[in-house]
């Protein structure tokens, strides 16, 4: 079953006179528990497809449907009620709340979801543990390192169980080391958890984590091509 | 798909809370301009409420008495034909119960006094000295010889510019003429026994006081009266009492509070009133500058953020609300703050202010040389109804702003 899928995606930017097309007629599907690459060059339109998923931004035309919502007919408060119980976001920077605590943002979501207390103080000390940032549940972002925000940013993507978790250029800021533990870290979630990851990135070695590479171009899918990947996935 | 969840008022508190003290040192002076703000309201209000306090005392006590019953036609040509029976049966028995504390009952006619040197109309005053010391007259105003000790005292107590007016002096034989209710001219020659001093040269040149029996006998109005003026605790609940006394005094008589008998000093106050609210406006719509700069620069600084938030889940409508209650908390701790200097201030002033500097023109306006700031639960209400509703309907728009973002251009931003 698709945890998400785009039909005839269409979706154009004005720059000046010019028009761009950000994306040209994309039909894709993403299986359950399937763990994806989005890879291009900067403007291929693999962010605008992400946004596009995550209902951040509307197409101009198609369909997009995550797990049962269209999201491409949805308003604006619907797709954030969409977004906050199906999708969790892992973005290249600027990831947490800074006036938060790292254990505030892993439950920023579950609060606003409307989680008792008790059940989101057990689950985002579970995560912080899972992720291996036990003990640094009282820091805020700004006494974190990038590789440790990215983590908590994760932590708090999959927290509540979303249906698919999007993430554009994860490891953007991050130096090598960091970079190869937050890929093990979404490898391990993958397979243990069965998460669905779509990860927009054009860096070569989170692409070797990934069973499934969309290659794309001008707005464009040009390849979509199987690998074993170094992830547990399927 | 589910309904929007419920509101999470905590996060919302929290997150508001947090972002306020963000950048301290810009939320301190905001806080610091609402609470001058706020002090300053609530300092002007209790001035104003001292000052005219003090013109409404000082007005009462140039013929005292919160309401006063006349004849219908006296106030239309306050003349001896137009009197009253001295106060009996139910209407005695009302003026000598609470919430009445003190009445008294005068004969007030137009007239002339002469000395050897010089003439003048006043108003004769024919009163019952402890009457009228009971509803407010003080003793110490007789600067000279003494104040007249019965309603059968012969004697005459004239004010110090009329004294000076017409060039006599305590000891000295005046005459007082005024018209009988036939029309015939009656006449008596009294001596000079007390000289007063009032708060204005125009009292002290147009009222004189005589015994009530005396002037009564010269006029040949038996026990009739000109006016029955009565007092309470407070002159501000006299529309409480007025109409039961009105009711027992009959149709033939007009009974009416002391709004309607200084016309000048009711609107005086109502204008004042007025100024106040638009004073407290225009003061805080100057700061709502401020406060709207302080939000619309807390949330550009925040765009990125907003938009993190948005992407998340949260509902457009919870980021206006998370702006708007980081408003109210500002506004509040300045609320309070603002409110206990006021206190702290005003308080120890409600023992008087000195502006005899500048008594002179303030004794045109009926007041005297001391002010009495007078803090009042009222203003403090006011000015905290004024701030909390311009402060959030100033925040509204920054507020409005930030929850119009879309999360993909506000994550863009810098």
């Amino acid at each position: 079953m698709s945890a998400v899928s785009c039909k005839n995606l269409c979706k154009t930017f004005h720059q000046g006179d010019q028009i761009i097309k950000g994306l040209d007629d994309v039909t894709i599907a993403i299986n359950k528990g399937e763990f994806v690459c989005l890879s291009g060059p900067s403007g291929s339109g693999k962010t605008t497809l992400l946004n596009a998923m995550g209902g951040l931004d509307a197409p101009d035309s198609g369909e997009i449907l995550v797990g049962d919502h269209r999201v491409d007919q949805l308003s604006k408060g619907k797709l954030a009620d969409m977004r906050l119980q199906n999708i969790g976001f892992v973005f290249q920077a600027y990831n947490l709340i800074p006036v938060l605590t790292a254990q505030e943002n892993i439950e920023f979501v579950m609060q606003v979801q409307g989680l008792p207390k008790s059940e989101r103080r057990q689950k985002s000390k579970a995560i912080l543990e899972e992720v291996g940032l036990a003990g640094h549940e009282d820091r805020r972002p700004a006494q974190l390192s990038g590789g440790q925000q990215q983590r908590v940013a994760v932590a708090r993507a999959i927290v509540s169980d979303p249906t698919l978790v999007l993430a554009d250029e994860p490891t953007a800021n991050l130096d090598s080391v960091s970079a190869a533990q937050l890929m093990a870290l979404f490898s391990s979630l993958n397979a243990e958890r069965g998460v669905t990851f779509v990860i927009a990135t054009h860096d070569q070695r989170v692409m070797e984590y990934c069973r499934r590479i969309i290659r794309m171009e001008d707005g464009k899918i040009i390849a979509d091509e199987q690998q074993a990947g170094r992830g547990a996935g399927k | 798909m589910a309904d929007h969840p419920s509101l999470s008022i905590g996060i919302l508190i929290t997150l508001a809370w947090r972002n306020l003290w963000r950048n301290y040192r810009r939320t301190l002076i905001m806080l610091a301009a609402i609470v001058v703000g706020v002090w300053a309201m609530i300092l002007f209000s209790a001035m104003m409420r001292g000052m005219l306090d003090e013109m409404v005392h000082a007005g009462l006590r140039v013929l005292p008495g919160e309401a006063q019953i006349h004849h219908p036609q006296y106030r239309d040509d306050p003349s001896i034909a137009n009197s009253l029976d001295a106060p009996q049966g139910e209407l005695l028995q009302a003026l000598n119960t609470p919430p009445i504390t003190a009445w008294t009952s005068r004969v007030k006619v137009p007239g002339m006094i002469s000395s050897e040197r010089d003439n003048r109309g006043v108003l004769l005053l024919g009163v019952d000295p402890a009457g009228e010391i009971a509803l407010g007259f003080q003793r110490e105003n007789i600067v000279e010889g003494r104040f007249l000790e019965s309603s059968e005292d012969k004697g005459i107590v004239i004010g110090r510019k009329l004294a000076e007016r017409l060039e006599t002096q305590l000891g000295k034989r005046v005459v007082i003429m005024s018209q009988s209710p036939d029309n015939e001219v009656v006449d008596k020659g009294v001596r000079i026994v007390g000289i007063y001093k009032a708060r204005l040269q125009a009292t002290e040149e147009f009222f004189v006081y005589v015994g009530r029996s005396h002037l009564q006998k010269m006029l040949l109005v038996g026990d009739q009266v000109s006016e029955i003026a009565m007092t309470a605790d407070n002159y501000q609940d006299v529309d409480k009492w007025w109409p039961d006394i009105a009711a027992v005094a009959g149709a033939q008589t007009s009974t009416e509070p002391w709004m309607k008998l200084d016309g000048y000093l009711n609107s005086m106050l109502e204008v004042q009133g007025n100024m106040n609210i638009v004073i407290m406006v225009v003061i805080f719509m100057a700061l709502s500058f401020g406060l709207v700069n302080t939000l619309v620069m807390a949330v550009f600084e925040r765009i990125r953020e907003i938009g993190l938030m948005m992407a998340l889940g949260m509902q457009p409508l919870w980021i206006l609300y998370q702006v708007l209650l980081e408003s109210l908390m500002l506004l509040a701790l300045g609320l309070v703050v603002g409110n206990l200097l006021a206190a702290i201030t005003i308080l120890p002033l409600e023992s008087g202010i000195d502006i005899s500097i500048v008594g002179e023109g303030l004794e045109m306006a009926g007041m005297g040389s001391m002010l009495y700031p007078t803090l009042a639960w009222q203003d403090m209400l006011m000015s905290t109804a004024v701030v909390l509703v311009l402060g959030l309907l100033a925040s509204l728009f920054p507020a409005w702003r930030a929850s119009r973002y879309n999360p993909t251009e506000a994550l863009g931003k810098i």
